[in-house]
């Protein structure tokens, strides 16, 4: 069921998928986030953490994208 | 006989298979070299297919065409500059969706383009459907299947490449951005099509569009043309991050309208790799796996490396002898022979080494664990102003400074490259043990071992802390953010393996060689004149050399034979035990080198862990000196590289040696 509450993607736990509302991040960061599909309406699930709990590694459009808590803490979601 | 020529260049996404199909379509028909003026590797050769002489060029692998790095710079500007018959696209037929979005980019730029769809054997397995004729319909380009790994479909490629030369008929595809942007993109083009002088190589459509979306490097382009100011004017009326992601919003939302069409992807099951992953980059597994893997392949390159290096020692030993014994006059045969022959014998003893460690990167990179190797450790790197990226290359300093430095080339963020260069010479590597072992061997007795572990300690001490003063000075910043794809383990190719180990193995020789030949001779040069004196002795002006500066290092409480043992070092660190065997008279034998030493009161414990401490850290031996300046391009950032070692050598060995003579020792 989809919960109409906005958090960021750095909530997400293993195994929760969520949808993109926005990407607050910003320089040339966003510019590469976005290339890689991170854009606002697609969805987004976090299979794991590193070993050492950053950076995390995120499943999107089908394949694994790994980006740090520091962006993912300015990446706007809904879970699903 | 001369073919008709046709031009093609290879573009996709990283990890597509580009280079295993580059291999397959040219073998050994290649050249590597430098892209002018940027440190991106340029990779080009030939294929003969019919009448045909067919030039590929390999441009860097990139997610996108904008400027975000140099890779996607270098790819545009060759696209658009030099023309190429035909764009080759490499896409993963396994991830069709995100590959799509560098399609969209290339249709912008207005070239022919040809879709390869490689790794279908990993998408059949899988069970995706792609319904080829439907894509070429709705992509309005050939597409063609391939398995590059097996060289399946490389001929059908080579016909279809002929054929789409042959009609030249461009069909162009475009995305509408919606009303507002399209009518922006529309008033540049007017404004812009005004200047006569503009560059028409460049697509107006594409200038405005990447002028939309902030590129810095376009704007740059157009900041000649009398009509700049008006575009800005334009530029500056609009909320630009809006735009931008508007307008990534509008081709990810085309691709969502056609993909469908073209592709029924099988269920979500859980692929063999992320199988792998669940073990390989486990909460708990991750890390020893990974500490057991980098000790597996330090091991192996030691126990292959070993037999070839004592060959190249026996070999040059042998032809150094031969040659100064058969030349005339005496100083050319000592020129050849001890100079040139024996220097670059020394730096040559370390080329299987480099090969190898070449060789084990190329396999870590196509198995897709180099990428869970920065994934991994980034987390600690951060801690210390680096990147994940930057920890693979800084392990194989241990091997050798040389191919390490030469590996932090995958580190996209100048910054981050330059620091990973710069802090690399204080990893302790293969040449420096033998210095540790001489002297920890004659003075520690059985606390030797642990000296030699400390000596490596300090050295990563210092690489950490160096990486953390550059960070607040120099190359002032943060590390650049990590946003990597971790691609899917495959097994890698051993060919393109096999051509990496060689390309790379080889532009070392080729590029170094002229510094590491100089410094040879002028070594050489140093070590034999005023003519007549014993080489390297006290009289020549090596000797002299190391009177001179003897007042600038006894504070370390070196003497100036161990300053003339440290300037032959320059040329590679273990030659500093060599010559300290000519200098106390016990040539090669390193027992009565030991005696000697012990016998010399100016040497103690304490002078011996000084002069350890200073040769690891003390300037880069000319190889790693002469790949700091090619893999930087600057002559500036070399020569810090050299001073900073030097002071950082010299404040640590003087703190440990008056440290020592504080603490009474
Ligand atoms: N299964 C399969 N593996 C492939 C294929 N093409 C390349 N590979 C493997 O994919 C990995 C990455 O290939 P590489 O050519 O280095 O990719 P690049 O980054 O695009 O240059 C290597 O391990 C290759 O052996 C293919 O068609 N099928
Ligand atoms: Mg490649």
């Amino acid at each position: 069921m989809s919960e109409d509450h906005e958090t960021t993607l750095d909530t997400l736990k293993p195994g929760e998928k969520a949808r993109i509302t926005k990407v607050r991040v910003k320089g040339t960061a966003r510019r590469k986030l976005m290339d890689m599909g991170m854009v606002a309406g697609t969805e987004i699930e976090l299979v794991r953490n590193a070993p050492l709990g950053d950076p995390m590694d995120y499943n999107i459009k089908g394949y694994h994208l790994s980006i740090r808590k520091e962006e993912a803490k300015q990446i706007f979601i809904n879970k699903l | 006989m001369e073919g008709r020529k046709i031009k093609i260049a290879l573009t996709g996404n990283p990890n597509v298979g580009k280079t295993t199909l580059f291999n397959a379509l040219t073998g050994s028909r290649q050249h590597v070299g430098n892209w002018p003026g940027v440190t991106v590797e340029k990779k080009s050769g030939r294929v003969s297919y019919k009448d045909y002489d067919i030039e590929v060029i390999d441009l860097p692998g990139t997610y996108s065409l904008t400027a975000y790095s140099m890779d996607e710079i270098v790819a545009r500007d060759f696209i658009i500059e030099e023309k190429p018959d035909i764009v080759i696209q490499v896409v993963d037929a396994s991830n069709l969706e995100r590959n799509l979005y560098l399609t969209t980019q290339l249709m912008e730029l207005g070239s022919e383009i040809l879709i390869v769809l490689n790794m279908c054997d990993i998408a059949e397995e899988r069970g995706d459907r792609i319904y080829i004729e439907k894509m070429e319909e709705l992509l309005a380009t050939p597409v063609i299947r391939t398995v590059a790994s097996q060289k399946k479909g490389i001929c059908d490629l080579l016909d279809r490449v002929i054929e789409q030369k042959e009609i030249q008929q461009h069909h162009g595809h475009e995305i509408g951005y919606g009303t507002e942007i399209e009518d922006k993109i529309l008033e540049i083009e007017k404004v812009l099509a005004e200047d006569e002088t503009r560059d028409t190589r460049y697509p107006l459509r594409w200038i405005s569009i990447r002028l939309l979306e902030g590129d810095s490097n376009v704007r740059e382009k157009i900041s000649k043309s009398p009509v700049y100011d008006r575009v800005m004017q334009i530029i500056d009326s609009i909320d630009q991050e809006e735009y931008e992601a508007e307008i990534a919003d509008k081709r990810y939302l085309a691709i969502n309208t056609v993909f469908p069409q073209m592709c029924t992807r099988a269920n979500d099951k859980l692929t063999k790799s992320d199988m792998i992953d669940r073990v390989l980059t486990n909460k708990y597994l991750g890390i020893p796996i990974f500490l057991a893997l980098m000790w597996g392949a330090f091991e192996l390159t030691f126990a292959f490396a070993t037999p070839f290096m004592d060959m190249i020692d026996l070999a040059s030993t042998w032809f150094a002898e031969y040659v100064s014994s058969s030349l005339q006059p005496a100083w050319l045969a000592s020129l050849v022979g001890d100079g040139i022959i024996g220097g670059v014998g020394a730096v040559l003893v370390f080329v299987p080494n480099i090969f190898i460690l070449f060789f084990l990167l190329s396999l870590l990179e196509g198995s897709g664990y180099l990428a869970r190797a920065a994934f991994i450790m980034d987390k600690l790197m951060y801690k210390i102003g680096m990147h994940g990226k930057s920890f693979i290359p800084m392990l194989m300093g241990f091997g050798c400074n040389v191919p390490a430095i030469m590996a932090a080339r995958s580190i996209e963020d100048e910054k981050d490259r330059l620091i990973t260069i710069l802090v690399v010479p204080f990893v302790s590597c293969g040449a420096r043990l033998p210095i540790y072992v001489l002297f920890a061997g004659t003075f520690f007795g059985r606390q030797a071992g642990t000296v030699i572990f400390g000596m490596y300690v300090l050295g990563i001490v210092i690489a950490i802390i160096s990486a953390k003063i550059l960070r607040t000075t120099v190359v002032r910043g943060k590390p650049a953010p990590f946003i990597m794809e971790l691609p899917p383990y495959r097994v890698p190719t051993l060919k393109t393996s096999f051509i990496h180990m060689w390309d790379n193995g080889f532009m070392y020789i080729k590029k170094a060689g002229t510094i590491i030949l100089v410094g040879v001779v002028v070594i050489w040069a140093l070590a034999s004149f005023p003519w007549g004196v014993q080489y390297g002795s006290e009289n020549s002006y090596v000797g002299l050399l190391g009177h001179a500066v003897e007042p600038l290092l006894k504070p370390l409480g070196f003497d100036w034979k161990i300053s003339v043992a440290l300037i032959f070092g320059l040329v590679a660190k273990e030659i500093v035990v060599a010559s300290m065997g000519v200098l106390y008279g016990a040539g090669d034998n390193s027992n009565v080198l030991s005696d000697r030493l012990i016998a010399d009161s100016g040497m103690t414990a304490l002078t011996s862990l000084s002069l350890m401490a200073f040769s690891l850290l003390y300037m880069p031996c000319v190889a790693t000196v002469g790949v700091i300046r090619k893999e930087t391009g600057s002559w500036k950032w070399t020569l810090f590289a050299i001073f900073y070692g030097i002071i950082v050598a010299w404040i640590t060995a003087f703190t440990i040696y008056k440290g020592g003579v504080l603490l009474g020792y």
